[in-house]
């Protein structure tokens, strides 16, 4: 019997499904958390899956590389997403096309914003030149994110957490910060959501509305592309 | 359903491909964004199947960073050793960075409704 059970989770730990499986079934669990706990933003389902995964790979021992051969499959839908974004863009079109001049504006020194003053601050706290250069793209979307940290010579995959965790603090601390500095128009709260906190912060932005979640989701792909373009000067500029 | 994420999926490798060919340094996925725009502008409709199957990935858009960030179990020497830099550079940067962007827009926002409004 005994000897049946080893067989089984040699096969099964091997194999994609077995990650696959789980990471559904514990996000499924982080959502009903989530809602349980009347949507409370700390318990949100990206920090309370990728904390319950954590202590699960940590307890069974399982390598990351083991987990991820079966959760590519998930993260490899965070392109077509990506992609998707052109949806709620074409709906909103109207609304996003009179108000291009405040959007620009408000890309360009939001993002300059959170690149300088993550890597400033950093900087001053005596943070190592590999984590300076990982910081650097954490306001930008995962995928674009690695892309970049790759070229300046960061390390990409310290990046994606590091992307994920600024998601999570903007989803938590944004709507407070919003209504304290008085930001009462969708189209502004939800773009700046998406600025400084990519698609976790264009996720809260849906809650909010489907304006809010419209604008956050340009925000992604607005400043994904400049980002891609500006980082590596920053980085030239600065002598990393 | 299945067209839908065919197309989506085509946009997207429609982006790797000219992205790969120009060398722009623009990622492949928001290049492909950029293009499902344009066809739709183009075409002045949404299909509603595309509708529907983005708005499902869409709405689920929090999942699809989980396998990303489990990955923090690769990196607990580094952050063990300068947690407090990273934390507190993350804090203020996404604090200042949402203020800023929200900031500058709905003021310039107002700015321009009132111009428009006059004139």
């Amino acid at each position: 019997m005994d000897k049946t059970i080893t067989q089984i989770w040699v096969y099964l730990s091997a194999s994609p499904l077995l990650w696959l499986s789980v990471t559904l079934l514990v996000y499924l669990a982080g959502n009903w958390i989530f809602e349980k706990s009347g949507r409370r933003a700390l318990l949100n389902p990206v920090g309370v899956s990728i904390a319950l995964l954590v202590v699960l790979l940590l307890g069974g021992g399982i390598p990351y590389r083991t987990y991820f051969n079966g959760a590519q499959f998930v993260h490899f839908l965070l392109g077509p997403a990506t992609v998707a974004l052109a949806i709620p863009l074409f709906q909103h079109w109207e609304r996003v096309r009179v108000l291009l001049l405040p959007l620009a504006l408000g890309l360009t020194i939001g993002s300059a914003t959170a690149v300088l003053s993550a890597m400033g601050v950093a900087w001053v706290l005596g943070g190592s030149r590999a984590t300076l250069l990982s910081l650097a793209p954490k306001s930008v979307t995962t995928p674009i994110a690695m892309g970049i940290a790759e070229k300046i010579g960061g390390i990409p995959s310290l990046t994606a957490v590091l992307v994920i965790l600024t998601g999570i603090l903007g989803a938590l601390l944004g709507p407070p910060l919003l209504s304290f500095l008085r930001i009462s128009e969708d189209e502004a709260k939800g773009f700046a959501l998406g600025v400084a906190s990519h698609g976790i912060g264009t996720a809260r932005a849906f809650q909010i509305s489907g304006v809010a979640g419209a604008f956050s989701g340009l925000a992604i792909g607005l400043n994904g592309i400049l980002m891609a373009v500006l980082i590596p000067v920053f980085a030239r500029l600065l002598g990393l | 359903m299945i067209a839908a994420l065919a197309a989506l999926l085509v946009f997207q490798l429609l982006g790797e491909i000219v992205v790969g060919a120009s060398g722009v340094p623009v990622p492949g996925p928001v290049a492909g964004m950029l293009f499902l725009f344009l066809v739709l502008r183009a075409r002045g409709s949404l299909p509603p199947s595309l509708k529907t199957v983005s708005e499902t990935l869409l709405s689920n858009l929090p999942l699809l960073f989980v396998p990303a960030g489990v990955g923090i179990i690769q990196h607990f020497s580094l952050l063990s050793r300068e947690w407090l830099a990273i934390l507190l550079a993350l804090l203020v940067s996404t604090f200042l960075s949402l203020g800023a962007t929200a900031v500058v827009m709905q003021t310039l926002a107002r700015v321009l409704r009132r111009k428009g409004a006059r004139g």
